[in-house]
């Protein structure tokens, strides 16, 4: 079990062709992960590397029976990927892509919402996910992350940040901890997906037994998942918050990550957290040698 | 990027947005002639993205050219909490019956746009929502469906405008929402929207935000970035293309990922340092971009040590090694570098670094970020 992908998904790239697309695309399939197909405007008929290239999402899933995509196309276009992907009966979407404008975001949210209920998009901005020795979608690279153990205890990661992510993982297998599944969500301001979304997840997967979650300042997605976990959340959990030391007013490098009007502090955040039952380290190693002394426990 | 009154009223102009006449100006002279034009009598502000611009004396009414040239020759040059007044704006100052509240902005837990409106203006909304929160309207917007006239009218009922200036309020706020979407607003806001005693709707203050990620498709936003206060730090960095917040200690921060530069920040001040800047190099970290960043490190006078923070993933360790080698040969450092490197090949980076005759007073590796945050606020603190 993993959430969201497993060996089983079929993944085609929109962008495939291009310098992102081709890139992290070729190293998903090296990685194992299913890439069945990918699609540029005009190039259909073409291959990467033995990938087929379609003109259209909907040709690329009527010919291959792709269920997910992963979206690396400029931000100009990416929002029109996106609903591309989902109109053609993609119910899985990872966007990469970074700089979208916030309006499109926020369009493009409640676009799916209403009209695509069943498609999870994950991102924009977000490192992808990777269900190790499973499936890989995105810029992760498969090799920091260790694969999850038959008889557990694993670990599910869902995090904001990129290479926080990545440290995660790597703290993780200095410890050689299994990971059930990463979750990038991406540093937006409107991501598709929500911690909340990844919490729920990891409590019904059986194969995850303790969770790590790294957030940062800005909006109040943190305090909402505080809400969450006191409320459903059995699994063990331990969290990482960056930006305590975050001038207030200043975007720190994601377009979600800042703090107006005195909200949407780390500190705010930790608290919540923590009142929730959350192990809080006050740095990425911390936290990961939190999670280390958890699963202790569960073993 | 915030704009200034004077950027957000011609931005509000060009949606339909009545504002007052006025033009901006940053000598006295100037000032005398935006006035002369604007008819009498005018008001002289402080152009400066700090609050309470009217307590510190940067807003003040002038009768005639005379009183023009005193208060402009007051403000100008005029230090407001540490904001240094370079630009004025003039325009003519209205007559006030009545004083509201209006603004959009994207609300990050609904996922919607929201609009808040208040029959109690020009004072702080913050002031208003803490003591009379019932006198503010909160209308959640689905971006798929806008607003309309018709809705936006139910919210001025709502919000306890009076009758007389309902429709022209409706028709600001479809005017105003228009702005913050079209216009890829992460904030537009009214403090106050006036209504005049002619009846008039009219839009006296303006606070717009702008978003960044928009910047491709808004080639007249060219304008407002020339106008962006930065030190001369961050525009050093700006001109390299570097995500870079110049802050005031001492010890220079390079990560890669703005997740890891933001945590960088964090232990540096966990140790008992400070950091001197946020700089998020990007994934690639190559010698090319490591080289623009040490040389706006290197350009800030108060850095006393430089902590490099890398975790590869994708990029190896040894690239970053290779590229961090090939900086310091073409950057003239004054201060010593920390490096943490970690992640993918992380040994065969070190190794790199090492053997590459180098001094440890120049460099210095540590394993962890921890270690390495100890090192550099040691060498900050001249220990």
């Amino acid at each position: 079990m993993a959430i969201f992908v497993n060996e089983n998904t079929k993944v085609i790239v929109q962008g495939l062709t291009g310098g992102q697309g081709k890139f992290h695309g070729l190293r998903n399939r090296a990685y194992g992960t299913n890439v069945v197909g990918g699609v540029t405007p005009g190039k259909g008929g073409q291959d990467v590397e033995g990938i087929p290239v379609f003109d259209s999402v909907a040709d690329a899933v009527k010919a291959t029976g792709a269920d997910a995509s992963f979206i690396a196309v400029p931000p100009k276009a990416a929002a029109a990927a996106i609903l591309e992907a989902a109109k053609a009966g993609i119910t899985f979407i990872v966007c990469i892509t970074e700089g979208i404008p916030a309006q499109d975001e926020a369009k493009v949210f409640n676009t799916l919402l209403r009209d695509y209920p069943k498609v999870r998009l994950l991102g924009p901005n977000c490192p992808g996910i990777i269900s190790p020795g499973k499936c890989n979608i995105g810029i992760t690279a498969g090799e920091i992350a260790e694969l999850p153990s038959a008889k557990g205890p694993n670990v599910g990661i869902v995090s904001r940040s990129g290479t926080l992510t990545y440290q995660a993982l790597y703290e993780l297998k200095q410890q050689g901890i299994g990971v059930s599944t990463c979750v990038g969500i991406g540093g937006d301001p409107v991501p598709g997906t929500s911690f909340v979304d990844c919490l729920a997840e990891f409590q019904k997967d059986p194969e995850t037994h303790a969770i790590i979650m790294i957030g940062e300042i800005g909006g109040s997605a943190e305090e909402e998942a505080a809400e969450f976990i006191k409320a459903n959340v059995t699994k063990p959990m331990s969290a990482y918050i960056a930006g305590v030391t975050a001038p207030a007013g200043k975007k720190m490098g994601h377009a979600g990550a800042i703090v107006s009007g005195g909200k949407g502090t780390a500190q705010g955040k930790m608290d919540a957290l923590r009142e929730a039952g959350v192990q809080i380290g006050l740095n990425p190693t911390e936290a990961g040698a939190l999670m280390a002394e958890i699963v202790k426990g569960l073993k | 990027m915030d704009l200034f009154e004077y950027q957000g009223k011609q931005y509000f102009a060009k949606f339909g947005i009545p504002v007052s006449a006025g033009g901006v100006a940053v000598t006295v002279d100037e000032a005398v002639k935006v006035a002369d034009a604007s008819q009498y009598p005018v008001v002289v502000k402080a152009q400066v993205q700090v609050g309470g611009r009217g307590k510190a004396g940067g807003i003040k009414l002038a009768n005639n050219a005379d009183e023009v040239r005193l208060h402009a020759g007051n403000i100008l040059g005029m230090d407001i909490k540490g904001h240094v007044v370079k630009r004025i704006w003039v325009e003519h100052a209205s007559d006030i019956d009545e004083e509201y509240y209006a603004s959009f902005s994207l609300d990050r837990a609904a996922k919607m746009h929201l609009l808040m409106l208040s029959a109690q203006g020009g004072v702080e909304i913050e002031e208003v929502a803490e003591k009379d929160p019932d006198a503010i309207v909160k209308l959640y917007i689905n971006p798929v469906d806008g607003l309309s006239e018709k809705v936006a009218r139910q919210a001025a009922v709502d919000a306890k405008i009076p009758a007389k200036a309902l429709e022209g309020v409706a028709k600001i706020l479809v005017q105003l929402y228009d702005c913050f979407t079209a216009g890829d607003c992460d904030l537009a806001e009214i403090n106050p929207l006036i209504l005049k005693p002619t009846g008039e709707v009219h839009a006296l203050d303006a606070k717009v935000s702008l978003d960044g990620n928009a910047e491709y498709r808004h080639p007249e936003w060219a304008e407002y970035s020339a106008t962006e206060e930065l030190d001369d730090r961050e525009q050093l960095a700006r001109e390299k293309g570097l995500q870079y917040i110049g802050l005031s200690g001492t010890v220079g921060i390079i990560a890669n990922g703005a997740g890891l530069a933001m945590s960088t920040l964090d232990v540096v001040n966990q140790v008992g340092g400070t950091a001197a800047n946020f700089l998020d190099i990007g994934g690639g970290a190559n010698a090319d971009q490591m080289a623009a960043a040490l040389e706006v490190i290197n350009f800030d006078k108060d850095v006393k040590s430089i902590f490099i923070n890398i975790f590869g993933g994708i990029t190896r360790g040894e690239e970053v090694a290779k590229g961090i080698v090939e900086a310091m040969k073409r950057v003239d450092l004054r201060a010593p570098i920390v490096i943490r490197l970690d992640g993918t090949n992380a040994e065969e980076g070190r190794e790199i670094l090492a053997s590459a005759g180098i001094p440890e007073s120049k460099l210095m590796s540590k394993p962890t970020m921890l270690e390495a945050a100890r090192a550099a606020v040691a060498l900050a603190n001249g220990k």
